[in-house]
């Protein structure tokens, strides 16, 4: 059994793999070792290009009957208030073209305040909050926006190598008007200290690409004696069919 | 510029499935099918932390245009479903085959940078995508028939890996 890597050690093979990048790389490399989980599970074939076909041009659909506007507030899904800064997180789905996904699902779920998910498999031995579940779902309006309250997840330690950190984040599901527009992300927080650490982060090799997942303090999206605001708009890839206003 | 993708991480189990997710139709319909498999790595050891998501014309080969895969009626066909795998690596769907060659389906997973998209072919159908492809890789996107249903392994790494998509404009 080898000794877990130091972060000396996953830095310098992050620092290594960024002086590789020769192009505008838009999304994380599948194949990125600093993150130790993806060795085994990433393809090593090249992607096989495709012309999306027949139901490849279309997303499913949700609707009212699928979401309740009450889950997009993850602040009272219990009795009492949970742990926490409260924050309003708002932005917009957009296509590649800047046409916004409208009535689309949006689903999140992140740790509490002090770094710990209400998962089985998390040992961290933070606390967790009876008042806070961390998941929430909403629907997009006519004009792309989503909207949810939350509480700012913390930080949280995971075993990818010694003293390994991830910075505070929230995970983001969106659908497009599209299949092909599919994908799962995370939204962080501006100046998070952890972000050079951690290479779930930086398998955006781009940096200019990675920045786009960091949200935006607004103070116009705070609230007085409320929360605090962050925004962030989400774009999806060009869609492939011919782009029509939804009713 | 598009927003990059990341990985679903290990802790959207509390999340992102959801009671009747894997269930396109009732086992009872008349049409139902199992559709299943298991997800490997590059060592062969199942992936018990992934999430599928699939997405099919009815049988008649329309695409769906109703909602409520969410919270299922019982009676529309949404045509989507998400399935996370079991401790064995496996999935399991209950569905009905579209009058159209294939099914579209997403993958996530713990240690999966970025979503995987591919195509999970009926035994017998052929279209010219399928026809393109070098025939050792062909058969990684085409489904069997078993007793249940139809089977359908997904395999993120290695020499029967899965043949995965980009579509246009994905870099």
């Amino acid at each position: 059994m080898t000794e877990a890597p130091t972060q000396a050690d996953i830095s310098a093979e992050i620092a290594r793999i960024a002086e590789s990048r020769t192009t505008d790389e838009t999304q994380p490399r599948l194949d990125y070792a600093p993150y130790r989980s993806s060795i085994l599970r990433h393809p090593t074939k090249a992607l096989q290009q495709a012309d999306p076909e027949a139901i490849e041009l279309y997303a499913p659909v949700f609707g009212d009957q699928d979401v309740d506007p009450l889950e997009a507030d993850l602040t009272i899904q219990h009795r009492g208030e949970p742990l926490g800064e409260r924050i309003v997180v708002t932005g917009r789905v957009l296509d590649g073209a800047g046409h916004p996904i409208a009535h689309q699902l949006v689903e999140v779920w992140q740790a509490n305040a002090s770094g710990r998910y209400l998962h089985q498999r998390d040992q961290h031995p933070a606390p967790l909050d009876p008042n806070f579940t961390g998941v929430g779902r909403c629907l997009t309006g006519q004009d792309g926006t989503y909207r949810f309250t939350t509480i700012k997840p913390g930080p949280y330690p995971w075993r990818n190598h010694e003293n390994a950190w991830r910075p505070a984040h929230i995970h983001f599901s969106v659908f497009g008007s599209e299949f092909t527009q599919r994908m799962i992300t995370q939204l962080y927080f501006p100046g998070d200290p952890l972000f050079g650490l951690d290479p779930i982060y930086q398998s955006i090799v781009d940096p200019r690409a990675r920045e786009r997942l960091v949200a935006t303090y607004d103070h116009d999206v705070t609230q007085p004696e409320r929360a605090t605001g962050y925004r962030w708009d989400i774009v999806l890839t060009g869609a492939n069919r011919t782009w029509t206003e939804s009713a | 510029m598009s927003t990059p993708g990341q990985t679903v991480g290990p802790f959207f189990g509390y999340a992102l499935p959801y009671e009747g997710g894997p269930e396109l139709v009732p086992r009872s319909h008349p049409d139902a099918t199992r559709l299943h498999g298991t997800v490997l790595d590059g060592a062969g050891a199942p992936v018990p932390d992934a999430l599928l998501e699939i997405w099919q014309t009815d049988g008649a080969g329309e695409v769906p245009r109703a909602a409520g895969s969410l919270r299922r009626d019982g009676y529309t066909f949404t045509g989507w479903g998400r399935a996370a795998t079991d401790n064995a690596g496996r999935y399991s769907f209950t569905t009905v085959e579209p009058g159209a060659p294939f099914i579209a389906l997403t993958v996530f997973a713990r240690g999966l940078t970025n979503r995987l998209f591919t195509r999970i072919y009926l035994p017998d159908a052929t279209d010219a995508f399928l026809d393109s492809l070098p025939a050792d890789r062909r058969d990684t996107l085409v489904s069997t028939r078993d007793p249940d249903g139809l089977r359908f392994d997904v395999v993120l790494q290695g020499e029967r890996e899965t043949v995965f998509l980009a579509y246009p404009g994905q870099s």
